[in-house]
């Protein structure tokens, strides 16, 4: 008996006693510390253990975004709304680090004020803050990450690919932002900002994740050598000196309206009166009037 | 006045022809013009600053013609399809069309182009602005009137062509702003009822753009239009002449006489060097600010479009006219109606435009009045006309602001739907406030000119008399003066008169009066009729006796301790 016992197989004897009372205890048991086993194996380990740079400037982030951003986009950048129904920032899970770095970086964030549209203004942060809130919003869920230098260094830029870059803005661009760059309107207070003076990086980032009124013009549908291309477009017309004179601010045609009849129609009206005011000076005697006899002659 | 002689006194000299020296009796002994020269040389002209502001237009239509050749010279009126390898950069290896390249070249590779190209531009922005200042001169003194209605026809024609021949001009360089124009305007053209597709093939001779539109828009720019306006400027100099120039009031100034200097010398030295001058500013205009910079709206491509596209100011008006229409449209029967073009680019234009040609003869239908007029109005003695004036002033005007909506939106910080719905209810209310506004001022300051004349100036001198009495004197205005302010004639409404006359037969087209004299009676009821001379000697005679106005107590007070309040 016993030597049947003892030959008895691990599986039979489980099998033997799988109605035992205290068999599912005893899986229970098992399950659990299968469980927690993996866990213990599989689980990332507490963040105060990490101390890498990285983490580091995630947590300075998060410090700075509960400070400056949250009371808009919540503690979490979850978004959150006014009290009244309405949003008072939209959530940032998932914009990633170049929304960031243009929003910041370009001072239009943090905003001063609701309205229409954020304007741009001296930016609120020194680069390394805007890095520190790009990491911790990167952090939150995959997004646009800030572009790589050499994608905007239009320094090697070629006149071909200039003139390519002219032909891309004024297919995707001129319609809000003007042929020159110079803005325009958009209804209901929003606008296309001037994009003179703006730091090519920030101009990459914003094709690429379409701040406000923006359409987003992602990598895959406008390559990155089309965006660099449009950037050195924009910096040649930026450095281009009028070559006609006063550029009247590039506007168009309302402006050149408003000189001529400002400057010029008024220049010309003001010599107009001084010719008429001037009398005629004959020798002898002062001015000689004269008379045209009767229409009826 | 003495030192006023006519010219009659002086006219019979000794011979013509023996005052010539050699060289010119040649030549008028041949073509036996030296008579004609002569009497036409002493042709007097008024002298008034307002008098020149057509001179503006002529002028500049002289420097449209000689830029204007200039720039045929090099410009290659062509949509033949060319690679772009001038010497500006950004557009170096696009493909354009010819016109556009050749436009280019004239700005960068011709010697004086862009100068060239910039002076035609700027003269083209001032001729028509000069037209329409002009206009408004002789809307606001009443030198339409008879005999000068035709002349005032013959003027609007040539503001008409000339607004056509801008946009003609505008299109010519097939860039992106003129392609954008065109478009527009044919979009206007297909608005047109039944007729509209028709029309916009039979002018781009098919689909737009096409090959043609430059080519024949070309044509018609330097040769037809230009032609047309030059035959009409003859017309109006000519009628001019033959009129001879209106004045304003004044001592011996008549509706029979015309007051002022011969046009040799006088005239010559002025008009001559106000051609110089108008010449020079516009040249420094040319030289200075930059207008119409095609290269950087790039060659036409139907599929783009920029931000800021306006036309040239003179269309300025329809586009904003159109930019302010909501946008609606009806179909039936297969036919598509957009009222959104209809309404503002193809009804309330032509509509403003014809009442604007036709003016003078509605004024002179509503006021019944069959005399020639020579002398001018000052714009205050006919206040519903210079009401009207404003008027049309303000709905142009803020049509025209409506064009650059976009504008006004970005540079005064304000929303784009606001200044666009502001403007919608200020095209109705803003004429309205206008008229009343302006005629008010103008009656007021007819009474103004009334208390001068009845009254005198007031001289500031307080006098008090022995019972204590305070009192201001006046001191009446000079007789030259008194004399210009009642120069103007009495305006007197049109009368609608009996029903029948004395055999009972019903007087003809009466209701038709009965309108008239309504809108005559609109016209004439509240304005400040001149004084009669009558009462100007009561009103003299009564101030001999007593020449000073008593004061009111509180006018006392104030005149007299000015340091109490």
């Amino acid at each position: 008996m016993s030597e049947k016992r003892t030959s008895l197989s691990p599986a039979r004897f489980l099998s033997a006693r799988r109605r035992h009372r205290s068999a599912g205890l005893v899986v229970l048991l098992f399950g659990l510390l299968a469980v927690g086993s993996a866990y213990a194996a599989f689980a990332p380990g507490p963040a105060v253990a990490d101390n890498s740079a990285q983490s580091q400037q995630i947590e300075e982030g998060k410090k700075l975004f509960a400070v400056g951003c949250s009371s808009c986009h919540g503690l979490n950048a979850e978004g959150s709304g006014n009290g009244e129904g309405k949003m008072a920032g939209p959530s940032l899970i998932g914009v990633g680090a170049a929304a960031v770095d243009f929003q910041v970086g370009t001072g239009r964030m943090p905003a001063m004020q609701t309205g229409a549209q954020v304007p741009r203004k001296t930016p609120a942060y020194t680069p390394e803050e805007i890095e520190a809130l790009a990491a911790y919003v990167a952090s939150l869920a995959p997004g646009p990450a800030v572009p790589a230098t050499d994608s905007y260094d239009i320094s090697k830029a070629t006149d071909e690919q200039v003139t390519r870059g002219g032909e891309l803005f004024r297919t995707n661009c001129t319609a809000c932002h003007n042929f020159a760059g110079k803005g325009g309107a958009l209804p209901n207070g929003k606008y296309a900002p001037s994009l003179m003076n703006v730091d090519p990086k920030h101009i990459y980032e914003a094709m690429l994740t379409g701040p406000q009124q923006m359409p987003v013009f992602s990598d895959q549908v406008m390559l990155p050598e089309d965006k660099r291309d449009i950037i050195a477009y924009l910096h040649a017309l930026q450095e281009q000196k009028d070559p006609g004179g006063f550029g009247l601010g590039r506007l168009g045609p309302v402006s050149e309206g408003l000189w001529g009849w400002l400057v010029g129609i008024g220049l010309l009206v003001a010599v107009a009166v001084w010719i008429g005011a001037k009398g005629v000076k004959a020798k002898g005697h002062g001015a000689t009037h004269k008379a045209e006899g009767a229409k009826a002659e | 006045m003495s030192d006023t002689k006519t010219v009659a006194s002086q006219k019979e000299g000794p011979a013509a022809t023996a005052e010539f020296p050699p060289p010119v009796k040649w030549l008028d002994d041949r073509l036996g013009i030296g008579k004609l020269g002569k009497k036409n040389l002493r042709k007097v002209f008024p002298d008034h600053w307002s008098f020149m502001l057509g001179e503006i237009a002529l002028y500049s239509f002289i420097i449209l013609i000689l830029t204007g050749i200039f720039l045929t010279l090099w410009f290659r009126p062509s949509m033949a399809e060319v690679e772009y390898q001038g010497s500006y950069s950004l557009l170096k290896g696009l493909h354009m069309s010819e016109a556009y390249a050749s436009t280019l070249d004239i700005s960068f590779d011709v010697r004086g182009g862009l100068l060239m190209r910039q002076i035609h531009h700027w003269a083209a922005v001032l001729f028509i602005a000069a037209m329409m200042v002009h206009l408004l001169r002789i809307f606001f003194t009443g030198a339409f009137r008879k005999p000068r209605e035709l002349n005032w026809v013959i003027g609007f024609g040539m503001l008409f062509l000339g607004i056509i021949e801008g946009f003609l001009g505008y299109g010519l360089p097939d860039d992106l702003l003129s392609g954008t124009g065109l478009r527009i305007t044919q979009g206007m053209i297909q608005a047109s009822p039944i007729v509209g597709s028709y029309m916009t093939f039979f002018i781009f001779g098919g689909e737009f753009p096409g090959d043609d539109f430059v080519s024949r828009f070309f044509t018609v720019h330097v040769l037809l239009i230009p032609g047309l306006i030059l035959a009409l400027v003859t017309a109006h100099l000519f009628l001019v002449v033959y009129h001879k120039h209106t004045q304003f009031a004044g001592p011996g100034r008549t509706e029979k006489n015309v007051v002022g200097y011969p046009l040799m010398p006088v005239y010559m030295a002025k008009a001559g060097g106000f051609f110089f001058v108008v010449f020079g500013i516009t040249a420094l205009m040319g030289a200075l600010l930059q207008i119409n910079p095609v290269w950087l709206y790039g060659p036409y491509n139907p599929a783009e479009v920029t931000a800021g596209s306006q036309p040239d100011w003179y269309m300025g008006w329809l586009e904003g006219s159109v930019r302010l229409m909501p946008g609606f449209e009806s179909h039936f029967w297969g036919v598509t109606l957009s009222w959104n073009l209809l309404i503002p680019a193809l009804i309330i234009p032509p509509a403003f435009v014809t009442l604007v040609a036709l003016y003078p003869f509605i004024e002179g239908w509503i006021t019944g009045d069959k005399r020639e007029h020579h002398l001018l109005d000052r714009p205050r003695n006919v206040p519903t006309r210079t009401g009207i004036g404003a008027a049309f002033i303000t709905f142009y005007g803020l049509l025209w602001i409506a064009g650059g909506n976009d504008l006004v939106a970005t540079h005064f910080g304000v929303s784009l739907n606001n200044v666009t719905w502001v403007l919608r209810f200020g095209v109705f209310i803003g004429p309205v406030l206008a008229f009343w506004l302006t005629r008010r001022i103008a009656i007021s300051l007819q009474r103004a000119d009334q208390e001068r004349l009845l009254h005198g100036l007031e001289s500031g001198i307080i006098v008090r008399s022995p019972e204590g009495k305070y009192s201001e004197r006046h001191t009446p205005i000079g007789e030259h003066e008194a004399y210009t302010l009642t120069t103007h004639d009495r305006l007197v409404p049109y009368e609608v008169g009996p029903e029948t006359d004395t055999n009972g037969v019903r007087a003809p087209l009466r209701a038709l009066n009965k309108v008239r004299a309504k809108l005559s009676a609109f016209y004439y009821a509240d304005a400040v009729q001149k004084p009669t001379a009558a009462e100007i000697e009561d009103a003299h005679s009564h101030g001999h006796e007593d020449d000073v106005h008593e004061l009111t107590e509180t006018e006392a007070f104030r005149e007299v301790t000015p340091d109490k309040h």
